[in-house]
């Protein structure tokens, strides 16, 4: 949950917990195992978690984070949750595309779009 | 996609020869992440100075924050924490050279599984070294695998 050492930004919107990052760079294990445990006590929160991830302010992003959010979504889909992100600069966009994670994420380019696709 | 083609075969060639006006540098690293992101700036920072653009920059930025997490996550795995790297780079206004040395035993490169496999794509480890091969030019394995080696050219234009 968010705390005074939160990385992370958090709101709810329509039923879904919008996520932003604070930091720039997200490349950092020990910062990005933090905001693992933190989105995971959100998505533990939450019976069907509805989670949107937003990159709005994120200019690197390393192998680490991207692994954070494969596990947030391996533990939402078995409680029929959806994980959503949006807001990813091109650069960091090509890294999903480089890992062909852009096949496993849900992704848009929007917060509005997102939140659209919530089903 | 990155502009640079990668090719993990070629060997770096030890990096660009000291010349006037170069940036190099030599550090040795605890697992601090303060000191990972300090020598990543001095990185940067002298590309920057070298006129290299943003994307380039992006680049380098990343393969050596993953080169630094796979020293100390994979290289130093059952070594005591405070078991040091070490990192070396040159910067001259046509190449970066940069390489990653830990203490730990060596891994064969060829032994890591593809993470782009759709048996892999969950797996949330595994991307690492994919990444600095995809953006960085050239990338080598010196000594026993404990030594990784990477070059980056500026493209042209």
């Amino acid at each position: 949950m968010a705390t005074a050492n939160s990385r992370l930004r958090v709101r709810r919107q329509d039923g879904v917990i919008i996520v932003e990052f604070i930091d720039r760079n997200i490349l950092d294990e020990a910062n990005i195992q933090m905001i693992g445990e933190e989105i995971t006590a959100l998505v533990d929160s939450e019976a069907n978690p509805k989670l949107l991830v937003s990159f709005a302010n994120v200019d690197h992003l390393s192998s680490a984070a991207l692994g954070t959010l494969i596990t947030v979504n391996n533990r939402v889909r078995p409680k029929n949750g959806q994980l959503k992100l949006a807001n990813i600069d091109p650069q960091i966009y090509e890294v999903f595309v480089i890992t062909r994670l852009n096949k496993l994420f849900s992704i848009h380019g929007t917060t509005e779009e997102a939140l659209k696709s919530f089903t | 996609m990155p502009a640079n083609k990668p090719n993990t075969t070629d060997a770096t060639n030890g990096g660009p020869a000291p010349s006037p006006g170069a940036d190099a540098g030599a550090v040795t690293l605890g697992n601090d992440p303060t000191l990972s992101e300090a020598v990543q700036n001095a990185v940067v920072e002298a590309m920057d100075r070298h006129g290299y653009g943003k994307a380039s920059r992006f680049a380098v930025r990343l393969a050596l924050a993953e080169a630094i997490a796979n020293a100390f996550h994979h290289g130093h795995r059952g070594l005591p924490a405070g078991t040091t790297i070490g990192v070396e780079y040159r910067v001259n206004g046509s190449t970066v050279w940069i390489a990653v040395e830990d203490q730990g035993p060596g891994f064969d490169p060829a032994k890591v599984p593809d993470p782009t496999l759709d048996e892999n794509l969950e797996q949330p480890s595994g991307r690492g070294l994919m990444l600095i091969r995809a953006y960085m030019t050239r990338v080598a394995h010196a000594g026993r695998g404990n030594r990784l080696e990477m070059a980056y050219d500026k493209p042209a234009g």
